[in-house]
């Protein structure tokens, strides 16, 4: 983690005073334990502040579109496929990022570290050797890494950078053998009925903050469809059917797009599991079209494009 | 009856006799976090707790309230006539409620209830409910209640205040309506001698580890509109994603939105909140919107809170420091950090 944070403080530096970007995207430690600050850097003086470690688990690529400058970016796995979904959705030229890309080991989930304290307030968090210490007042516990991930990340079968233009370490292992969708198919294997009120149930506690949104790389429209006055398109009070309704359209139209960086779900502030929607869509995707999003910048995405063997079975 | 002594293992038969006689809600821990709920049985109550995932207000200020029906059918005399939807005002106590949530209240009663303008939903809600505090021990590490004119022990905006001495709690009434529910209580007894000191010890105990944050009186000094034009926003904003997560679980937050509601034959008005750091806030009906740069949203948030409120009400911030905002914002956007930034002179940064 160190070595990471000192090859970003050393890039900014260079990249900045040779003037090949104008800013540089990363974090810089947070206030608090367990989540860090996005932090646009614009001059070498500045770039000490960059820093690095499992709490740097928020989206950078969601500071990228409408840029007009030339930015750096430090981008894990996830981060560079949702650039690379960007670029593919000419949100953002590939010149004008020059990714550094870190392969990554996992973002640690601070919910979940949280709750298995119970209650007790972390005031530090240490990451040595595949373990996570965290020390508060009258206690220290040790967990290994593994254990405090976010859930996608634990199922994370990209974690080294897709693209990059300077990479911050040696590629890691890839996760091999991973199921992704046992929860999936277990939805799949419900009843309508049983299916409805699973989701109902899911987001029975959703207050339409739309944390979940804005923290999205993928979603960058001017004015997104809950947003729309004339005409208005949906409710807004969180009766059930208006925050149904906004989740399947959130979903759907991160089909094909959402890259399951968990962004999302980090975001909610009442731990919504937003990825059981479109989980079920990037894996339809993947098995209808064969199609992994932002693996590649030289593809279409799927529902971007017309196919004449495209799969149709679906449709009913 | 002003003070009284309640044991811990006799909390729960006094929470069922005062389900008998009135709603009662309270912190209750649904696996993740603890809400404000009705409480149907003692059990369900959870008093160790920080405190609640979403602040109090929405148990006056619900995130969606229907406000009034009314009828579009043709032909109906009464077609277009604004009905007032029914609502619970019986009373409820709330249990357990920390001080500044409380605190949070009077605030908003700036907004729904002053002199000039007494919002009858709001007005009816609070003078429904008898609202019986919990002094905070053990405050979290994002409290700063003490640096926002509040305290973990601030009874400002209570009726009642429990205070934890370990065996058992020691409850002080701090309005008649605070009294005449600890009169209700059979099952307490009279507090033991030190109980007064233990509790004044863990008011300061508390205090002291929260301390003073940021220094209120040293933003509310400074020129308004040299504030507004600081470079420092640009700093601020970068990381804020604009989600509105901040002003939803802010218990002073008590923007709004308006919207009708029309299916067949039938309408409602409904009123959901709102929130400043979303770009529709303020969008006008010409398609302008004076606050259409992020930057300037994040300054509205803060500047509200910290400036323009203190200099129209001189009652202090809009702000509690219950922390709510610092522990949930998912870029870490503090607003001890901001309000340092704010209030010193040389607030910028290097570029
Ligand atoms: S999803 Fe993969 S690349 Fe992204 S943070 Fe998790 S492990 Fe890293
Ligand atoms: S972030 Fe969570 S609470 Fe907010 S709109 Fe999304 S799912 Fe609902
Ligand atoms: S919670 Fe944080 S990111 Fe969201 S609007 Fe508030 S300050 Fe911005
Ligand atoms: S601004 Fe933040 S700390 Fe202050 S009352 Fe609101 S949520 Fe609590």
């Amino acid at each position: 983690m160190r070595a990471y944070t000192e090859k970003i403080r050393e890039a900014a530096k260079r990249l900045l005073s040779e003037k090949r970007v104008d800013a540089v995207i990363g974090f810089r430690k947070g206030s608090i334990p367990l989540v860090n600050e996005p932090v646009l850097v614009k001059s070498p003086e500045r770039a000490d502040e960059l820093y690095w470690d499992g709490s740097c688990g928020v989206n950078l690529a969601n500071y990228l579109p409408k840029r007009t400058d030339r930015v750096a970016i430090v981008a894990k796995g996830c981060d560079s496929r949702n650039i690379v979904v960007q670029i593919v959705e000419n949100q953002i030229q590939r010149d004008q990022v020059y990714v550094l890309g870190a392969p990554c080991h996992g973002m640690l989930d601070r919910r979940r570290i949280l709750a298995s304290l119970k209650g007790r307030e972390p005031t530090s968090v240490e990451e040595v050797d595949g373990q996570v210490r965290i020390t508060g007042a009258g206690f220290e516990e040790t967990f290994s890494r593994s254990e405090c991930l976010q859930e996608n990340c634990s199922i994370c079968i990209h974690r080294n950078p897709v693209i990059s233009d300077e990479m911050l370490g040696e590629p890691v292992a890839e996760q091999e053998n991973v199921d992704r969708y046992p929860d999936v198919a277990k939805v799949e294997g419900m009843n309508p009925d049983e299916r409805k009120d699973y989701f109902e149930e899911i987001t029975s506690k959703c207050i339409r903050c739309y944390a979940c949104r804005n923290a999205c790389p993928q979603c960058y429209c001017p004015t997104c469809f809950v947003d729309e006055s004339r005409p208005q398109w949906m409710g807004k009070t969180i009766d059930p059917k208006d925050v149904r309704t906004f989740h399947f359209l959130r979903a759907f139209h991160l089909a094909g797009r959402c890259t399951d960086c968990g962004a999302c779900e980090r975001a909610c502030p009442v731990g919504i599991k937003l990825r059981q929607y479109t989980k079920k869509l990037e894996k339809d995707v993947k098995e209808f079209y064969g199609y992994e999003a932002g693996v590649r910048l030289d593809e279409r995405p799927p529902l971007d494009v017309y196919r004449p063997g495209d799969p149709e079975n679906f449709i009913k | 009856m002003t003070e009284m002594y309640i044991p811990k293992e006799k909390l729960a038969g006094v929470v069922e006799d005062l389900i008998g006689r009135q709603r009662v809600y309270g912190p209750v821990f649904d696996g993740a976090y603890h809400n404000f709920e009705e409480i149907k049985s003692a059990g369900a109550l959870d008093l160790a707790y920080s405190n609640t995932r979403l602040s109090a207000k929405g148990l006056f200020h619900p995130h969606s309230e229907r406000m009034f029906e009314y009828s579009l059918a043709s032909g109906d005399p009464e077609a277009g006539v604004l009905k007032e939807t029914e609502k619970d005002y019986s009373p409820r106590v709330v249990l357990g409620m920390r001080p500044c949530d409380a605190r949070a209240l009077k605030i908003m009663d700036r907004n729904f209830n002053s002199p000039q303008y007494g919002d009858p939903w709001w007005v009816k809600r609070i003078e429904a409910t008898t609202i019986v505090g919990l002094a905070c021990n053990a405050p979290c590490g994002t409290c700063f209640c003490t640096t926002a004119g509040s305290g973990p022990f601030d009874d400002s905006g209570l009726d009642a205040m429990l205070v934890d001495l370990g065996e058992g709690y020691l409850a002080r009434a701090v309005t008649d309506k605070g009294s005449a529910l600890l009169s209700q209580i059979s099952k307490g007894s009279a507090a033991p001698a030190d109980a007064a000191q233990k509790a004044d010890a863990l008011r300061r105990s508390a205090e002291a580890a929260i301390g003073l944050q940021f220094d209120v009186g040293s933003i509310t000094g400074k020129d308004s509109m040299e504030l507004f034009n600081s470079p420092i926003w640009e700093e601020i904003q970068f990381a804020c994603i604009n989600c509105g997560t901040c002003t939803f679980l802010c218990p002073t937050c008590w923007c709004f939105d308006i919207q009708d509601e029309t299916h067949g034959e039938h309408g409602d008005r409904i009123r959901i909140w709102d929130s400043c750091m979303f770009p529709l806030f303020t969008l006008h009906g010409s398609g302008h919107n004076p606050r259409q740069n992020k930057a300037q949203r994040v300054r509205q948030r803060f500047m509200h809170k910290l400036r323009y409120y203190p200099e129209k009400y001189g009652d202090g911030i809009a702000c509690t420091g219950c922390g709510r905002c610092v522990r949930a914002c998912p870029v870490n956007i503090d607003i001890r950090n901001v309000a340092r930034l704010m209030s010193s002179s040389a607030c910028v940064r290097p570029a």
